[in-house]
């Protein structure tokens, strides 16, 4: 199996505000992506070659694309692969250039949640559904988790809450500073200890919200990239793996942890060359849908032992002065998760942490960065799409 | 010799203080939970009645009812099929009288007589509602009894019955009513209930030449506690000491069910040699005298009603009844689109759906819920047989605890249940009580009503798993 580690650059990014966009459209949000990201790039639409549409309920079709940029009688493709369809859509953009098909390409993730009432139910099954398997809000799914992460490894209920709130504390912090974050404000720790409970044991705070938004990346051969910047960031991995049911199939399934992150993580480390990801990551925006998810990732991703991420969240170590700040911009916490869009928005925080330009969020000497992406629930199965960035040598 | 070879019951978990529906109401009365109808109580009900019953020799599954959950679309196959028996089974639903459970019983016996059937399984389940405020609402209970009845291994031999209709009109629903009606009470109750059940049971003793004091019990459908011993009175039974209580303090009036929850509460404490003398009521009278045989003693670990009368939780409150039973809409009128049941999806899935089969893998002997076509351990192909997992028991290896989802389950429980048999099945948790669940804790499977889509007229039904009730 290849890889295409420094094939591919990205060369320009763009991205809206995440949130309640009450006065723009699927087709306003794309747009608005697309032109900063092409603007960024020094671009315009029709200088782009091919282009990916990821969206999971935005409907069919990646023409809504090509409609709302007026790109020139291209190929556009629609992809969904759930949470993780943005970074699905990249995987595939990206190597299309690497097999040298295309020099310039446009990948733009969106999704419009807040134009339904019900925006989680229908559109997920198959028409053949015996509707026996409830639909559930994923916070649901979730906390199978953490009601057995923490007996496992001998948390207390009130131990475990607290840990889950450092979490929120943290990425709330992060995003207070991030201007494009759906949710700006700090929270205290008590606050989100009292919060209304959603799904024992998860709390509000515990759970992102949902948001409209979509970002946009300008990709193309690294070779060419010098062309139109200094400051690009070079692929180093791009894996996505899904799982097949084993979870919720097989008795030793454990809740405890996602094989489906450990399977991806370890691709896209062999693909980068990261041996010692603990050391090697200088920062990562990973899928905190709900804090414990972020919890198991710390695991998942090798950056806390086994059972041992609560030992990293007392000592700061994913806070934004901490030794592996994760999720610098405020996470799917502070944006929320428009599904189709927040591959591309980690990125978009990527990109700019590599190039130096995060402002009060910057890591310091920040060479490597990591964006993971879960999608599926516990209760069923998940994918995982892992994407690892570069500051250019 | 032709009677019952097995019996089983299911009352509900939940009860209704009948002080909490006006004040001064007393005992309690059982209630379905929002996830139970007619039909699931009767897949309870015979599961249990087929425990200790090699399920390939049952030739016919008999239902009544007066609250069957569609008007055209039989019960009895579904409630069959859900008790997992063979596909070709004489399946009958028994409906729209009080005294069909009796009757179905007499036609199965009948026909097991008759000499082509070997056993037949006799389920009678109702929870008929009555009208805010009436003596109804009070007296009605919800439960399902169930009977196989067979000529080997006979318990309790049927030794002669009749059979009355009767001209009266005192007690109905017509089409579309959602509530019992009545004439009046005193002219209902004395030319209804007591003069029918009294001349019927009169006659068959008669017929028998038998006096009361040949019985041991007389167990009589019982429209109230007071009417039941008037008619004993009359027919010389001594009411301290050979009427079967008919449970009015603890459960209430079961309609269809009543006369085979009541016989099945007699025969938990019956001996060998024991006569008693059956009768329901309802458009009618069957009237059955029984004998109790040795075979009685099989049966006697079965704690078929007792227990699931003790085991029981209290509705928190009237409101909470009247929003159960679809009379009251708490959801804020906010509910989300209705889904779409797949029918062409569930007649395929009909195994794993009702008949609740798993696949077990023949290569590697992976159990799997829900059955797959390449096994999730060793990816085999199509090499599966197929598993019931509808009697197996599990325990619980994580749960989520959800306050949103639902209206009515305002504490909805996701459970991973790890069968014991192995194998793994996602499941919601029926009957919980949240400050209960522990990881580990025992768990069972019990069929239930997952939602009614209005636009389709289609109940939808699938397992749930539930706490353990009876150790």
């Amino acid at each position: 199996m290849g890889g295409i580690r420094d094939k591919v650059a990205i060369i320009g990014m763009g991205c809206t505000k995440f949130g309640e966009l009450w006065d723009k459209s699927q087709n306003d949000l794309i747009t608005d992506a697309c032109q900063e990201a092409l603007a960024d790039a020094g671009m315009e639409a029709k200088d782009i070659q091919a282009a990916w549409l990821g969206t999971a309920m935005g409907g069919l079709l990646g023409m809504r694309l090509a409609r709302a940029l007026k790109t020139n009688y291209i190929p556009v493709t629609r992809v969904e692969n759930l949470c993780a369809t943005a970074t699905d859509a990249m995987r595939q953009a990206c190597y299309a250039v690497a097999a040298g098909m295309y020099d310039r390409v446009l990948v733009c993730g969106v999704e419009k949640l807040k134009d339904s009432q019900y925006p989680l139910t229908g559109g997920l099954e198959a028409p053949d559904s015996t509707k026996v398997d409830l639909v559930l809000p994923p916070a649901t799914s979730y906390a199978l988790l953490a009601n057995r992460y923490f007996p496992q490894y001998g948390i207390s209920y009130e131990e475990g809450k607290e840990l889950l709130a450092k979490i929120a504390v943290k990425n709330h912090h992060n995003g207070s500073l991030s201007p494009k974050a759906h949710f700006q404000k700090e929270i205290t720790l008590e606050k989100a200890l009292k919060a209304p409970m959603i799904a024992y044991p998860l709390g509000l705070f515990d759970c992102c919200g949902l948001s409209d938004g979509a970002a946009a990346a300008v990709v193309c051969r690294a070779d060419l990239a010098k062309d139109f910047r200094d400051d690009y960031v070079l692929v180093k991995g791009l894996q996505v793996v899904s799982g097949a049911y084993e979870r919720p199939l097989q008795n030793d399934g454990d809740f405890v942890h996602f094989e489906e992150n450990v399977v991806a993580s370890n691709a896209a480390y062999k693909e980068a060359g990261i041996t010692d990801p603990r050391k090697e990551v200088d920062l990562a925006n990973v899928h905190d849908c709900f804090t414990i998810t972020e919890m198991v990732i710390y695991e998942d991703l090798g950056f806390s032992p086994r059972g041992q991420a609560k030992e990293d969240i007392n000592a700061g170590t994913f806070e934004l002065g901490g030794d592996l700040p994760v999720n610098t911009d405020g996470g799917l916490k502070c944006f929320g998760h428009p599904f189709g869009a927040s591959g591309l928005r980690m990125m978009y925080e990527i990109y700019h942490q590599l190039q130096d330009k995060a402002g009060p969020r910057q890591v310091k000497d920040a060479k490597i960065g990591l964006t993971h992406n879960l999608a599926g629930t516990p209760r069923e199965s998940s994918v995982c799409g892992i994407s690892i960035l570069g500051r250019r040598d | 010799m032709v009677g019952i070879t097995s019996f089983g019951a299911y009352v509900p978990l939940w009860r209704l203080k009948r002080d909490s529906i006006s004040r001064g109401g007393k005992g309690e009365k059982s209630v379905a939970s929002f996830d139970e109808d007619s039909l699931t109580m009767a897949v309870s009900a015979s599961i249990n009645a087929l425990a200790e019953i090699d399920r390939d020799t049952v030739d016919g599954l008999f239902f009544a009812s007066t609250t069957f959950p569609y008007k055209e679309r039989q019960g009895a196959g579904i409630v069959a099929a859900a008790s997992d028996l063979r596909k070709d089974v004489l399946s009958v639903d028994v409906a729209n009288a009080l005294k069909g459970g009796t009757s179905a019983v007499k036609m199965a016996a009948d026909m097991v007589k008759g000499g082509t059937f070997r056993n037949i399984a006799v389920v009678a389940s109702d929870c008929r509602l009555g009208h805010p405020g009436s003596t109804f609402e009070q007296g009605l209970g919800d439960g399902a009894g169930a009977m196989v009845i067979g000529d080997t291994d006979v318990a309790v031999e049927i030794v002669d019955s009749l059979s009355v209709y009767n001209e009266i009109i005192d007690l109905w629903r017509a089409d579309g009513d959602k509530f019992v009606r009545s004439w009046e009470d005193r002219f209902a109750q004395s030319k209804g209930y007591v003069s029918t059940v009294k001349d019927t049971a009169l006659a068959l003793m008669k017929k028998q030449g038998l006096e009361p004091k040949d019985f041991s019990k007389v167990v009589l459908y019982a429209p109230d506690l007071r009417r039941v011993i008037e008619v004993a009175t009359k027919l010389g039974f001594d009411p301290q000491k050979q009427v079967q209580d008919p449970l009015v303090m603890e459960m209430g009036n079961t309609g269809t069910a009543y006369p085979l929850m009541l016989l099945i509460a007699a025969l938990e404490d019956a001996e060998p040699g024991d006569k008693i003398l059956w009768a329901s009521y309802g458009d009618g009278c069957d009237a059955m005298i029984l004998n109790v045989t040795e075979q009685i003693e099989r049966l006697k670990n079965h704690n078929a009603i007792g227990g699931l009368l003790a085991s029981k939780r209290y509705l928190e409150d009237y409101s909470t009844y009247l929003e159960w039973k679809g009379l009251l809409d708490r959801t804020g009128g906010v509910r989300p689109p209705i889904e779409e049941v797949s029918m062409p999806a569930l007649w395929r899935d009909w195994d794993e759906v009702v008949r609740f089969y798993g696949s077990k893998c023949k290569a590697c002997g992976t159990i799997q819920y829900p059955p797959q076509r390449a096994c999730t351990k060793c990816r085999t192909l199509d090499q599966f047989e197929k598993i019931r997992l509808s009697d197996q028991k599990g325990k619980l290896f994580t749960f989520s605890i959800d306050f949103m989802t639902d209206p009515l389950d305002k504490e909805l429980v996701v459970s991973v249940v790890d069968f014991d048999c192995g194998g793994r099945a996602v499941l919601v948790m029926a009957d919980k009580d949240t400050k209960k669940i522990k990881l580990g804790m025992p768990l069972e499977m019990s069929f239930r009503k997952l939602f009614y889509n209005e636009n389709e007229g289609i109940h939808n039904y699938f397992w749930r798993c539930m706490p353990s009730r009876i150790s």
